[in-house]
């Protein structure tokens, strides 16, 4: 069947088993591949995108879920080549080692400084702790959502969700 | 006891039997690859020229063998080609683990990066830069880019999406994959039929031997495929132990085919006769699984008879040797390409999800995209070794250690040998059969051996009646190790606290490192409150790397020490999920943590990314011995 939705501001309709995951129709429908799988079973966040600007775990999401909804992915961020506040928090912390659990983290965060534009530490290991790094950057990590809502991501981040 | 890092590995490759052709004869002898670690001897002579490449542009292009899986390779040999060429980081290209391009760097394994392939890289640059006498590296008193801060040179792609992973790899008309798995350890396949998943759409299925594989346009698709054929295979299933019966297993499973190993100081048997203060001590470890973020993923493509597959491997030229073995072709003939990965941890040493993409591939002719799932990656990924310990120690009058017998049942050998200064001293690794396929993994045994001997020489100094502290500087004389354990003990205060917190040091592949820990005990869970880790590997190449390292090392090791473990019954993983396999998070960072990183100029770099694990569960366990007056001698540690 046809699912019809928006996926960075663009409409598009795929047509396929209405059950599959959004994950599997993002990446290897739409060749959005920035989205990664870590355990289908929704334990992990590493597949997380934002959808009418909620994150939610699209490996456990099918995609007729989000039929008619807006979806936003980690490759739509960066708009005009400048990397949005979180991106540009991650990169200055270095909160990153393998990276495969970033873009996830990076939409977590956007979602989460939308809802709390100065949370304290507690409030962002809370907000996070969902998201697995098996590398185990937290540190670095809640180094870059700290500076990223100093630089007043939390407004940037409402800004994106409406594009 | 000094072996190299990479010969001791436990190791059990894949073993494929593929017919390939049914007109071959049938019943080839299996598939069994034994590696051989000629990476270091090779990347000292590779010429300067097929290391580094100037382009017009002044784009300097450096060539390695070795892969990155988070670790920090990549950045380190940037930074070491800017460092001995003079041209900025920006203009420095890395092109890694290409094994049509790159030199053979040998498996990324053993912390071996640091101290043999940054070597290599500079001395080559140098060469390309043209200093004389041909080679020679700028000392460390000049350098300007090494041992200064430096993130990961690629970080714009990896937060934008655009870094394609192993599994976000895509070519032309490829199609996706599954497997068939068999339902239990030990199980195996007495018949199925493939015709149920050519039934559906678009699905591609090959059997070979044991081995069924299917791919369609979609992932979704190819498991459909793979159901149908599931629900009609028959499967033969044997006895499997369980994982609350595995010590007694183990002990009563000593290999019949490789004889224990042992090492020998002094005469520890008269020593332990005489009448002194003698203790003893049981320690186990279970099995743990690595759990990268990104579980194995591969793309197989075939062309003209030759193969390129792109994977998440460590071992980018044992994974070309093992396909060319398990589809009996040339290695000139097979080309893997390991993009930057999500993560390793020591677990990605092997090539199945190369060898199965490229089978499939092979029957489907086209490219072959297989992902394993989180499901198949706990369950038939290998395991980091269980063990048990038996020691045996002695003090002297002077509250010395006069004697130390230590066995590992099936654990491993790094990091087997003390480093105190014990006059009398045995030390034995038993082979067993393990009932789980078994491999590397971060430190691989160090964790283990380090873990089983810092609690003992706790347990030695509360019967000598001495400060853990005082009692092991007592019995150290390496300079190194009393260094950081000083270190740490400094920033921790530990003077003040010694009655009621942990510590632990360790030595192992070059590097040093000590903790202090205090933690709670609260509703049978043992909480971290505080850890204080003291690490020194020479010269710090870069210290924002290596404060990452530490930092996820001391993370990581807190999985290990306080809630990881496979449980298995009947052949199968009880908890082979995310959902039952608890890893660290967010929260269980200590509130209070903190990294010295000790400096030494003065001496070669030795690597960083596996070392200060192995002090973390000892601090932990010694901590909880502090609060609580209870001894606890098996990992996980309950409170």
């Amino acid at each position: 069947m046809n699912v019809s939705f928006t996926v960075n501001g663009k409409r598009v309709a795929v047509d396929t088993d209405p059950t599959r995951p959004l994950l599997e129709v993002l990446r290897e429908d739409l060749a959005l591949t920035g989205t990664k799988y870590g355990c289908g079973e929704g334990q992990c966040r590493a597949c997380t995108v934002l959808m009418d600007g909620r994150p939610v775990t699209s490996c456990l999401t099918p995609v007729r879920a989000a039929a008619g909804k807006s979806v936003t992915t980690i490759e739509s961020l960066a708009g005009g080549g400048a990397l949005h506040p979180v991106q540009q928090a991650f990169v200055e912390e270095g909160a990153m080692q393998c990276g495969y659990c970033v873009p996830g983290m990076v939409l977590r965060t956007v979602a989460l400084l939308r809802d709390k534009p100065h949370p304290s530490d507690r409030e962002i290991e809370d907000g996070l702790n969902g998201s697995l790094c098996r590398c185990c950057g937290y540190p670095n990590i809640v180094a870059a959502v700290r500076r990223a809502s100093a630089a007043g991501a939390g407004k940037e981040s409402s800004d994106a969700d409406r594009a | 006891m000094r072996i190299e890092p990479e010969r001791y590995e436990l190791f059990e490759a894949p073993a494929y039997t593929f017919t390939l052709d049914r007109r071959e004869f049938l019943g080839v002898a299996g598939v069994l690859v034994t590696l051989t670690f000629t990476g270091e001897a090779h990347a000292q002579t590779t010429p300067a020229g097929a290391r580094i490449h100037v382009g017009d542009n002044g784009i300097v292009t450096v060539l390695t063998g070795k892969v990155e899986v988070g670790q920090g390779a990549r950045t380190e040999v940037a930074m070491a080609v800017a460092e001995e060429m003079g041209v900025a980081l920006d203009n420095v290209r890395v092109v890694m683990a290409d094994t049509s391009l790159a030199p053979n760097d040998g498996i990324t394994a053993g912390s071996r990066t640091t101290p043999s392939t940054i070597p290599a890289v500079r001395k080559a640059a140098a060469a390309a830069r043209g200093v004389l006498p041909a080679g020679s590296v700028k000392p460390v008193k000049d350098w300007t880019v090494l041992g200064k801060p430096h993130h990961r040179i690629d970080a714009r792609e990896i937060v934008t999406g655009a870094h394609q992973y192993p599994s976000d790899i895509r070519r032309p008309g490829m199609l996706y994959g599954s497997v068939l798995r068999a339902p239990a350890y030990a199980a195996t396949l007495a018949s199925a039929d493939i015709e149920a998943g050519r039934k559906i759409e678009g699905a591609v299925v090959v059997r070979d031997g044991d081995f069924i594989g299917c791919a369609a346009p979609t992932s979704h698709a190819a498991r459909q495929a793979v159901d149908a054929i599931a629900k009609t295979a028959q499967w033969k299933t044997a006895a499997h132990p369980a994982s609350k019966d595995l010590f007694e297993y183990l002990k009563a499973h000593r290999s019949t085919s490789r004889q224990p190993r042992e090492q020998t100081r002094g005469s520890v048997e008269p020593a332990l006769a005489e009448p002194a203060k003698k203790l003893s001590g049981v320690y186990r470890v279970p099995y743990i699984q690595h759990a990268p973020m990104e579980p194995r993923a591969a793309v197989a493509e075939w062309s003209d008879g030759s193969v390129t597959v792109w994977t998440g491997t460590q071992n980018p030229f044992g994974v070309r040797d093992q396909l060319a073995q398990a589809f009996r072709i040339p290695a000139s003939r097979v080309r893997v390409i390991v993009p930057d990965s999500g993560g390793g941890f020591g677990g990605k040493h092997t090539g199945e999800v190369a060898i199965e993409a490229a089978r499939i591939a092979k029957e489907a002719g086209k490219p072959v995209c297989l992902r394993w799932t989180r499901q198949e990656e706990f369950t038939w990924a290998y395991f980091r070794p269980a063990g048990l310990f038996e020691i045996e120690a002695s003090l002297d009058a002077g509250g010395r250690i006069a004697a130390w017998d230590f066995t590992n049942y099936n654990a491993g050998t790094a990091g087997i040998a003390t480093p105190y200064a014990t006059p009398n001293v045995r030390t034995r690794f038993v082979y067993c059969d393990s009932p789980l396929r078994e491999g590397s993994y971060r430190g691989i045994a160090a964790t283990a051996n380090n873990f089983a001997r810092e609690c003992f020489i706790d347990e030695l100094a509360a019967a000598a009646g001495a400060d853990p502290l005082e009692f092991r500087l007592a019995n150290l004389d390496d300079a190194r190790m009393r260094g950081v354990l000083e270190a740490a003990a400094r920033e921790f205060g530990w003077e003040r606290r010694a009655k009621t917190a942990g510590i632990a040091c360790g030595t192992e592949k070059g590097s040093y490192v000590a903790a202090c820990a205090a933690v709670r005990a609260e509703g049978g869970r043992v909480h971290v409150d505080e850890l204080v880790m003291a690490f020194e590997c020479g010269a710090i190449l870069n210290p924002a790397n290596l404060r990452a390292q530490i930092e996820g090392s001391i993370i990581q090791g807190m999985g290990g020490a306080l809630s990881e473990e496979m449980l298995f019954e009947n052949g199968k993983l009880l908890n082979g999920k995310f959902a039952q396999y608890r890893v660290p998070r967010f929260r269980d960072v200590p509130a209070k943590m903190r990294v010295i990183m000790v400096n030494r100029p003065d001496l070669a770099s030795a690597g960083a990314g596996e070392t200060p694990i192995i002090a973390v569960a000892p601090a932990i366990a010694n901590a909880l011995f502090a609060a609580t007056g209870a001894r606890r001698r098996a990992l996980p540690l309950r409170a």
